[in-house]
Parts: structure tokens; C-alpha cells; sequence
């Protein structure tokens, strides 16, 4: 019986993955790089801000995997913490250095399109403050990994912080709002608003982001076979030095 | 529970250091920012409730460590552990002495470090009360962030990256309390919020930290 289970099945996860990884390694390439050569070379300067407007291609779709991979961590904590899978926890040990590189891209593009947008680089802006403090959030859990010895104990102890940091992560988005007023402008892209960017820039723009997802599924993969060799290297090793 | 808080508190007070190193360190941070910033009293006045909350915050964060070191070396954490009591009790009376030990001294000394900074009239009150409801929460947290790094060796260091980023709403209820209260407007939203974080972490995190712990012990 097919169930999703079975990729909990670190051999059948091993053997899927090294049959998918190909192709989702040329579709992510297609799609990003038609999505960004696109967003770049084929889209009209904005009226006012010029071709400032087209950094959006990289930092709308990084920010979209900054949160988004942050709630597969939370999904795969629980995950780990219930059914007690290793692929799952490993998974999501994988994720948070991608999480983390998403997040600062954001940042940092952000940074170099409000200088000339907004006439700085930083701001105490709720949207910019909770990113920073998502950042800090990887980083805490990035550190709780790489400090605990024991594999099960790191993986428990990093899913409660996960499922912890969540709550507080999500109210500190909430307390920032109360705190400052933003000078970031709303979401420009929604599935339920009227209001939405011109076509022209929207369809480039879904496809970076179709892109970034591509990627960030394929890193992970990647990173989760890597963690899942290292881990068999390791007891490799140790039964090397028993024998 | 109350034994056990008793037993905390009377540890803490005979070992020393426990009322005295976190009250010590938040008056130094508290006389080094006008070393730092200049000693103009309007200056010092506007950033007063900030610098009074993240001060607290951090010999807070000082003490923080030693709320469950010591009884996971001796052992008497396992003890504790194995004991009639549930551990989610034993970590919330573990929090309850912290608070006691730590955030009301601080709570208590605000004002008269307020005065050093020139914290205005209107401030004073609410300056006491949103750190009387603040600091419980600080505890709370900073517990758990204990009970995931009781098992390390070197986990202060690992411990406030770990901690301070949960303290965000918390700072940020309670300085804008006072902050209002400063600029004549009503406090009761901030100060509202900052009792719902008070009141939902102590519901919630004993439970996380006792889940930390059980792992740690294992």
C-alpha cells in the first residue's frame, strides 16, 4: 500500500530522491532562469521606480521561503515528534541554513532597494524588525543543533524550539506592528485582495517564485541526503573502531 | 511545590550572588548608558524606560543559567524528576523562585535607578507595574531556555541567543507601557498585552521546559 509513510524509509527516501533530484534540478533551473531573465530584460521600468523595481523578482520570491521554510521546519519537528522519523527531523535540520540564506537575501535586497527607494538602507519598519527577528531565530536553532551531541536529543530538544519559536515568532510580528508604524508597503501579491501588481510584472514574478520554491525543495533534498550519508558515515566509523 | 520553592529560595539566598549579582549588574548597565550617551537630562528622560527594561532584561538573562545547573549536577534534578510532583510543577516553582530572586529586586530597585536616569514623575508607576507584570514572563522564558541547554556544558553563551529573541514582545509591551505613560497617553493595551504574554507563558511553557527536561534526563 502507497503511503506517504514509506519515505520515512530512509533507503526508500535515498532511492526516490536520487530518481527525482535530476529533473527537479533542470526544472528548477528552467523556471528560474526564465523567471529572472524575464523579470529583468522583458519587463517595463516602473514609473517611479525605475529598474529599482525589478530587485522584487529575488526579494518577494526569498522573503515567500524565509517564512515558508521556517513552517516546514515546524511541520517536520512535529512530525519527528510524533511518528519519531529520522528523515523528518534530519529534514528539518536541513532546511534551517536555507531558511537563514532566504532570509538574509531578503534583507539584503530589501536594504539595497530602499536606499534609493526609501532614502535608507534600514529601517525600524515592522516588516524589516520581524525579519531580523526571524533571522535570529534560525540562528538560535541553527546553534542548538550544532551543540548538542546526542542525534535524538539535538532533534527533540531543536523540534520543541521550533514548535516554541513559532508562537513567539509569530507574536513578535504582531507586537513590532504595535510598536512602529511600516514603511514597507502591503503584500503585492494575494489570492483573495482585488488589488494586485500589472500583469506584466506578475506573471514573471509567480514564476521566480514557482522558481524559489523548486529551489528551496531541491536544496533540501540535497541537504537531507547529505545529513542522512553523514550520519550512515559516522556509524560506519564507530563500528569500524569496535571491531 | 511550596517546599520546593522554599528550598530554591533559601539555596539562593544562603549560596549568595542570587539577589545580589543581578541587582549589581542591571545598576552598572543602568550608570554606564549615561557614560555612553551624554548626561543631558532630556536625552536621558525619553530613553530612560527602554534602557530600564532591556537593562533588566539582561540580569535577567545573567541568573538565568543557574536555575537548574546545580541540581542537574548534584543530581537532585533526576530526583525531582522521579518524584510525586509533576515536573511541569517543579519547572514552574523553579521560574516562581527565579522571579523571586531576580525580577522583584529588579522590579523594586527601577525606580530608584529611574532617578538616575531622570525618568519623569508620570513615569514611575507604570515604570513598577509593567515590570511587576513583565518580569514574571522573563522568568518563565528564561526558564525554559534553561531546561533546553541544562544538559551542555557551556550553555550561557548558547542560552541567551536562544532566549533573547523571545523576549521581544516582552520588551516591547513593556517599554511601550511606560513609554505611553510618558507621553500622557492611556496605557491599558500595552499593558494589557503585556500581562496576556505573562499569563500565556506561564500557562504554556512549563510544559515546554518540562518536555525539555525529560529529554535532557534521558
Amino acid at each position: 500500500m502507497a503511503s506517504i509513510w514509506q519515505y520515512a524509509n530512509p533507503v526508500k527516501f535515498m532511492q526516490t530522491s536520487a530518481k527525482v533530484l535530476p529533473a527537479l534540478s533542470v526544472l528548477t533551473a528552467v523556471t528560474l532562469i526564465v523567471g529572472l531573465v524575464w523579470g529583468f530584460f522583458f519587463t517595463p521600468d516602473d514609473y517611479k521606480q525605475g529598474s529599482t523595481v525589478k530587485i522584487m523578482f529575488i526579494h518577494v520570491p526569498a522573503a515567500l521561503m524565509a517564512i515558508n521554510a521556517w513552517l516546514m521546519m515546524l511541520v517536520a519537528s512535529l512530525i519527528w515528534l510524533v511518528r519519531r522519523h529520522h528523515v523528518s527531523a534530519l529534514a528539518a535540520r536541513a532546511a534551517a541554513p536555507i531558511g537563514i540564506t532566504m532570509t538574509l537575501i531578503a534583507l539584503f535586497t530589501g536594504a539595497i532597494w530602499g536606499q534609493p527607494m526609501w532614502g535608507t538602507y534600514w529601517a525600524w519598519d515592522p516588516r524589516l524588525t520581524s525579519f531580523l527577528v526571524l533571522f535570529l531565530f534560525y540562528l538560535g536553532y541553527m546553534a542548538l543543533w550544532a551543540a548538542i551531541e546526542n542525534p535524538d536529543a539535538a532533534a527533540d530538544l531543536t523540534s520543541v524550539l521550533c514548535m516554541v519559536g513559532s508562537v513567539f515568532a509569530l507574536l513578535s510580528r504582531y507586537a513590532v506592528n504595535f510598536w512602529n508604524q511600516g514603511l514597507h508597503q502591503g503584500a503585492s501579491v494575494s489570492l483573495d485582495k482585488e488589488e494586485h501588481v500589472n500583469d506584466v510584472f506578475f506573471y514573471p514574478l509567480l514564476l521566480c517564485m514557482i522558481g524559489f520554491v523548486l529551489l528551496f525543495v531541491l536544496l533540501v533534498l540535497l541537504r537531507t541526503r547529505t545529513e542522512i550519508r553523514t550520519r550512515r558515515l559516522k556509524t560506519l566509523m564507530a563500528r569500524e573502531r569496535m571491531t | 511545590m511550596i517546599a520546593l520553592l522554599t528550598r530554591d529560595l533559601i539555596l539562593a539566598i544562603r549560596a549568595g550572588g542570587g539577589f545580589g549579582l543581578g541587582l549589581a549588574f542591571f545598576l552598572i548597565v543602568t550608570i554606564l548608558v549615561p557614560f555612553g550617551v551624554g548626561p543631558e537630562s532630556a536625552i536621558l528622560s525619553v530613553i530612560a524606560p527602554g534602557i530600564l527594561w532591556v537593562g533588566a532584561l539582561l540580569a535577567c538573562l545573567l541568573s538565568l543559567d543557574r536555575i537548574f545547573a546545580l541540581d542537574f549536577e548534584d543530581g537532585s534534578l533526576d530526583l525531582l524528576a522521579t518524584a510525586p510532583i509533576p515536573l511541569e510543577g517543579v519547572v514552574a516553582m523553579k521560574a516562581a523562585a527565579h522571579w523571586v530572586t531576580t525580577g522583584l529586586p529588579l522590579t523594586l530597585a527601577a525606580p530608584v535607578l529611574g532617578t538616575l536616569l531622570h525618568l519623569p514623575v508620570e513615569g514611575y508607576l507604570w515604570m513598577l507595574l509593567s515590570l511587576a507584570i513583565g518580569t514574571p514572563a522573563l522568568s518563565m522564558i528564561g526558564t525554559f531556555g534553561a531546561a533546553l541547554t541544562v544538559g551542555l556544558k557551556r550553555g550561557g553563551l548558547l542560552m541567551s541567543l536562544l532566549v533573547l529573541p523571545l523576549y521581544v514582545p516582552t520588551l516591547i509591551f513593556g517599554a511601550e507601557t511606560v513609554k505611553r505613560a510618558l507621553d500622557g497617553l492611556t496605557t491599558a493595551t500595552p499593558a494589557l498585552m503585556l500581562a496576556g504574554v505573562t499569563l500565556a507563558t506561564c500557562a504554556l511553557l512549563p510544559f515546554a521546559a518540562a518536555a525539555a527536561i525529560r529529554i535532557n534526563l534521558r
